[in-house]
């Protein structure tokens, strides 16, 4: 008995070692920094990719950790957007405190939503995400005189960030502000997901029928995750308008929710970084492929979410991990 | 006198509208230990889903320590105690098995190590998924998970069901060690008579959603015409 009891660690702390800080994700994070000294003419973009992952991150949490697979997420994306940039153009352009009344604004209605998200799986689930999507869409397309409509919200005007750093035509402002909101609420997801209450959502994928009776009651943790998820879409969003500082349609379009779920199949569901690295790949890819080929660079995405479905079903970092694994069970 | 451990009254219950269990009353003390037997398709199962608020309870009270739970959800079942060890084992696969019993954990008596000493064969294979296991590995991780939660009364549906001999002697094994040590009551539906009721102190033979026998264990296993008219067992001379 001794050498076993010896080993096992109390809950607490066999999270807390799950929770270790790697050298990989200390290099990845590093690496984030590199843009602005080996790319500057691409930080436009790479603040793209930050704003994409962090979209794809909140996805994950729903997706990846709970089983909760929506083709409406962009429903959150939009409504954050839509808020920091509607504030913005009555008056109000600092762009920290738009960011939180957007989280706020995504959070209640993720809140108000998730009532009806706990109640459904499967196919069900997919068909309430994607009407209550498109039920958004349109009733930002039909409030011409609040959004724009077709023609996108006009007059967006953020302020300096901290009252000092103008967003430039060269993006440092962007990129800088973007990649620090994605890493701060990374962390928090992070933490998020090694605490008790991640790996009972873990188990909610798994078998939400089975989990309340060891004690966790399902729907309410589906609430509960569907509402963060939906608070970090917001900011996403927000980030989007304000580095931007446009809005149109799309942001709540079916496009947008289709595409988050295609990068976090390419990265990995289920992974924290699956989301992060997926909007790399998709973001470059998209960039490169739509400058060799303006008209059909879709077809390009398409063949390779096909490759990476057939060939790594687990998304990039499921095969890396699969990989290493092997590697470590020969040597 | 002391309240009951679980107390179930004139209990009709079912899935919607129809009715599987009726008019059942049974009580466990703290500590005790009911086996349940009956054929095929009595209503075994459904009464342990009944205890643990997964079916439609539609006349009668169940009672936890003298409180009504009759209609409370099972989450809060399992908070208050009531550990339930399915039939079909339903570990989560792709969690590792450490990981598989820290997601169950509630504070008590029984933790990560109590666990792994009760079975050396899941401690052995605690970074293994819970889709790596073999039938009965499963099966001992679906118990050590339901433990976990620190239940004071323990619901085992077929727990030794399509396990190999020697497994069941393991499992049987470690359920009169959790039950001496800790005193965990017990309510165990099998299908092997003669280990349920060498495993607990009450019987009951359910037919058609009603109890039509009651007994000592001891008493009923004693008893092979009884086990042959109720249930179909005839038990040889040597057992």
């Amino acid at each position: 008995m001794a050498d076993m009891t010896g080993t096992a660690l109390a809950p607490q702390l066999y999270l807390q070692a799950q929770a270790r800080w790697r050298a990989i994700e200390v290099a990845f994070w590093l690496a984030t920094l590199l843009p602005f000294v080996l790319l500057p003419n691409y930080l436009v973009l790479a603040s793209q990719i930050a704003i994409t992952a962090l979209f794809a991150l909140s996805l994950d949490l729903i997706l990846g950790y709970a089983g909760i697979v929506s083709l409406g997420h962009a429903a959150f994306f939009g409504l954050g957007a839509y808020t920091a940039g509607i504030i913005s153009k009555f008056g109000w352009g600092e762009p920290l405190s738009g960011l939180l009344v957007a989280s706020i604004l995504a959070g209640t209605v993720g809140y108000a939503s998730s009532f009806i998200i706990a109640r459904f799986r499967h196919l069900a689930l997919i068909m309430i995400t994607l009407g209550l999507g498109l039920l958004l869409h349109e009733a930002a397309n039909s409030a011409h005189w609040l959004t724009g409509g077709a023609d996108g919200l006009q007059g967006v005007k953020i302020w300096r960030l901290l009252g000092r750093f103008n967003f430039d035509l060269w993006g440092y402002t962007a990129y800088a502000y973007s990649l620090i909101v994605l890493f701060l609420v990374f962390l928090v997801a992070r933490r998020l997901i090694h605490s008790p209450f991640g790996l009972a959502l873990r188990g909610i994928r798994e078998n939400s029928v089975r989990m309340p009776a060891i004690g966790a009651p399902s729907r309410s943790h589906i609430r509960t995750v569907y509402t963060i998820a939906a608070v970090i879409a917001g900011v996403a969003g927000a980030l989007l308008a304000q580095t931007t500082e446009t809005v149109s349609l799309e942001v709540l379009s079916f496009g947008r929710s289709a595409d988050v779920v295609v990068i976090l199949i390419l990265g990995g569901a289920g992974r924290l970084y699956g989301g992060l690295i997926g909007a790399i790949i998709y973001m470059v890819a998209r960039d490169q492929f739509s400058g060799i080929n303006p008209q059909f660079w879709y077809f390009w995405i398409g063949s390779l979410l096909v490759a990476v479905v057939i060939f790594l079903p687990n998304g990039i970092l499921g095969g890396l991990a699969a990989l290493a694994a092997r590697w470590r069970s020969r040597s | 006198m002391a309240e009951p451990l679980l107390a179930m009254r004139d209990v009709r219950a079912g899935y919607g509208d129809a009715v599987v269990l009726d008019d059942l009353s049974l009580e466990i003390p703290e500590q005790g230990s009911l086996a349940v037997l009956g054929r095929n398709g009595v209503g075994k199962t459904t009464l342990l889903l009944t205890i643990m608020g997964y079916t439609n309870v539609q006349r009668g009270a169940i009672r936890w320590r003298g409180e009504a739970i009759t209609n409370i959800q099972p989450h809060r079942r399992a908070r208050l105690g009531i550990g339930w060890v399915a039939q079909e084992r339903e570990i989560f696969p792709s969690l590792s098995v450490e990981e598989n019993l820290t997601v169950a954990s509630r504070p008590g008596t029984w933790a990560l190590p109590r666990v792994y000493d009760l079975f050396p064969r899941i401690a052995e294979r605690r970074q293994a998924m819970g889709n790596q296991l073999s039938g009965g590995e499963q099966q001992m991780l679906a118990i050590a998970r339901a433990l976990m939660t620190n239940p004071a009364l323990l619901l085992l549906d077929e727990p030794l069901e399509g396990l190999a001999p020697i497994i069941v002697e393991e499992l049987t094994r470690a359920i009169h060690r959790m039950r001496a040590e800790e005193g965990t009551a017990v309510i165990l539906v099998e299908q092997h008579a003669q280990v349920a009721l060498s495993l607990t102190d009450q019987a009951l033979v359910l037919e058609r959603g009603k109890i039509v026998h009651r007994a000592g264990s001891q008493e009923l296993l004693n008893d092979a015409a009884t086990l042959d008219r109720l249930i179909g067992l005839r038990i040889s001379a040597s057992a």
